[in-house]
């Protein structure tokens, strides 16, 4: 794709990013008001949430507390810093407005939320003063999203009583990136996977591939973007879809050699119906023959449908739906020297 | 009701719940979890960011699902762990449907539920909550 001039590839800054794993973003502090009946009674009322454990002393005492308590998924919400803070930064620059700032060095100005997994150690009660910490978990390499190209941030906040006893954790990830830009700006033409106007929306799941113990170690190469074709240990023969047996001479013992990225488009269709909301149409699929002698079904990118044509070389490029899920597609080999 | 663990079986469906997604709520709600990025209640700026319109933030979603299961559960029920990905944005005028399955019951009185929400332009959360459910004698001593 078009090159910024952010240096967003460069290994420089990929060390100057990956620095941070294992980093504090937030030494542990306070939320601004102890746990309290009135912001309680906000969230439930705007969540339209009628357990009565959550306003109701004698409702509660009968459900099992000894009064009121705090709804679980409000945890986060005691430590946020609310409105002045929003609009009024205190100029006390935190890890994590420093990450921010790396982030946006590289391109990746927006932000949204993917991940939020939570475990409650106790339910928290008013008067409870509650405290967070929050350290770097990992930082993704670039990855192509329905809302542009980022990096998935992953942290790992904890929350803390005055005793300073954790009261719940929670993973959290987070999609900075690069908005999409408008298609007249991508001299590749646009990814055939996403129609126009549609950048910004961020399409449901992919269907999950059906990994098992065979085709694992495929799946997990793609996840670090190698592309790797599994190889009879024996007779040396190559071969793809991943299998437990060599075809050629039965034997059980494998290992991979890692592709080139290089091949020809052996055959394709187009996809116009039957639609899946996970992928963008006309859809193009096409059986590539990477120049090690094995085919693969993948999708083309960066060609339009009608481009397409048997015997086009293709060079390997990589598409990543979610945090999970990194495939193998191809574009068009011209297309690519064009741009360099 | 309070739903004891003996009655909970893995495979029980929870009952569908509709939420209606108005522009009031979207902002009501970010509010309300002191959340006060623009793209949570001013319309041009979230445009401006690459959205469509204003969407839900990520703690009303865990404030949904929360109130999704603990409604099915019943208030005797302790919630330890909420745990989602968010997939497509919950804009105004929207509607999400939630749906729950029961996909296992751990010791401890424990019961882990599949949860879904899904809006006109697909899955806008998926995840999975685990509460912790009365036992039949123990009743009134979840906590």
């Amino acid at each position: 794709m078009s090159d910024h001039g952010s240096g967003a590839h460069s290994g420089e800054y990929e060390d100057r990013l990956q620095a941070w794993v294992g980093r504090e973003l937030l030494t542990r502090r306070f939320g601004q008001d102890p746990v309290n009946v009135p912001m309680i009674r906000h969230w439930v009322e705007a969540m339209a949430d009628d357990n009565p454990i959550y306003l109701d002393e004698s409702a509660a005492r009968e459900a099992g507390r000894d009064g009121v308590v705090a709804p679980a998924s409000m945890a986060q919400a005691w430590t946020m810093r609310g409105y002045a803070a929003s609009v009024r930064p205190d100029g006390e620059p935190t890890g994590m407005d420093e990450l921010t700032g790396l982030l946006a060095e590289g391109g990746y100005t927006s932000v949204v939320a993917t991940d939020s997994e939570f475990e409650f150690e106790r339910e928290l009660v008013p008067g409870d003063r509650v405290s967070v910490e929050e350290v770097v978990e990992a930082i993704s390499p670039e990855k192509k999203t329905g809302l542009g190209a980022g990096r998935f941030i992953t942290t790992v906040r904890t929350y803390r009583d005055a005793a300073g006893e954790v009261v719940a954790t929670q993973r959290w990830r987070l999609l900075r990136f690069r908005p999409a830009e408008k298609p007249a700006q991508e001299p590749a033409g646009k990814p055939a996977g996403k129609p126009e106007g549609e950048e910004a929306e961020a399409r449901p799941l992919r269907p999950r591939p059906a990994i098992n113990h065979d085709n694992a170690f495929w799946f997990e190469a793609a996840r670090e973007h190698r592309l790797v074709i599994q190889r009879c240990a024996d007779c040396k023969s190559l071969r793809h879809p991943p299998g437990p047996c060599c075809p050629q001479c039965g034997s059980f013992a494998w290992d991979t050699v890692e592709a080139k990225g290089e091949g020809h488009v052996y055959s394709y269709v187009v996809a116009h119906h039957p639609r899946h909301p996970a992928f963008g149409y006309p859809l193009v699929i096409a059986v590539v023959e990477l120049t090690e002698g094995t085919r693969l079904i993948t999708n083309l990118t960066g060609v339009e449908p009608a481009d397409v044509q048997i015997g086009m070389p293709v060079v390997l490029d990589w598409i990543d739906p979610d945090p999970d899920l990194s495939l193998p597609a191809f574009r068009p080999a011209d297309a690519d020297a064009k741009e360099r | 009701m309070n739903r004891r663990y003996e009655d909970v079986a893995v495979g029980e469906e929870l009952p569908e719940l509709s939420i209606p997604l108005t522009r009031t709520m979207i902002v009501a709600t970010a509010i309300a979890s002191r959340d006060y990025q623009d793209v949570h209640h001013d319309p041009s700026l979230a445009v401006e960011r690459g959205s469509k319109d204003v969407f839900m933030n990520i703690l009303t979603t865990n404030g949904l699902v929360d109130r999704y299961v603990t409604s099915w559960a019943g208030p005797a029920a302790v919630v330890k762990a909420i745990k989602i990905r968010l997939g497509a944005p919950n804009y105004p005028g929207d509607t999400m449907v939630l749906t729950g399955t029961v996909t296992g019951k751990r010791s401890g009185g424990r019961v882990e539920i599949a949860v879904r929400g899904v809006n006109r332009i697909g899955p806008h959360v998926t995840g999975t909550v685990v509460v912790q459910l009365p036992a039949e004698r123990a009743q009134g001593s979840a906590a």
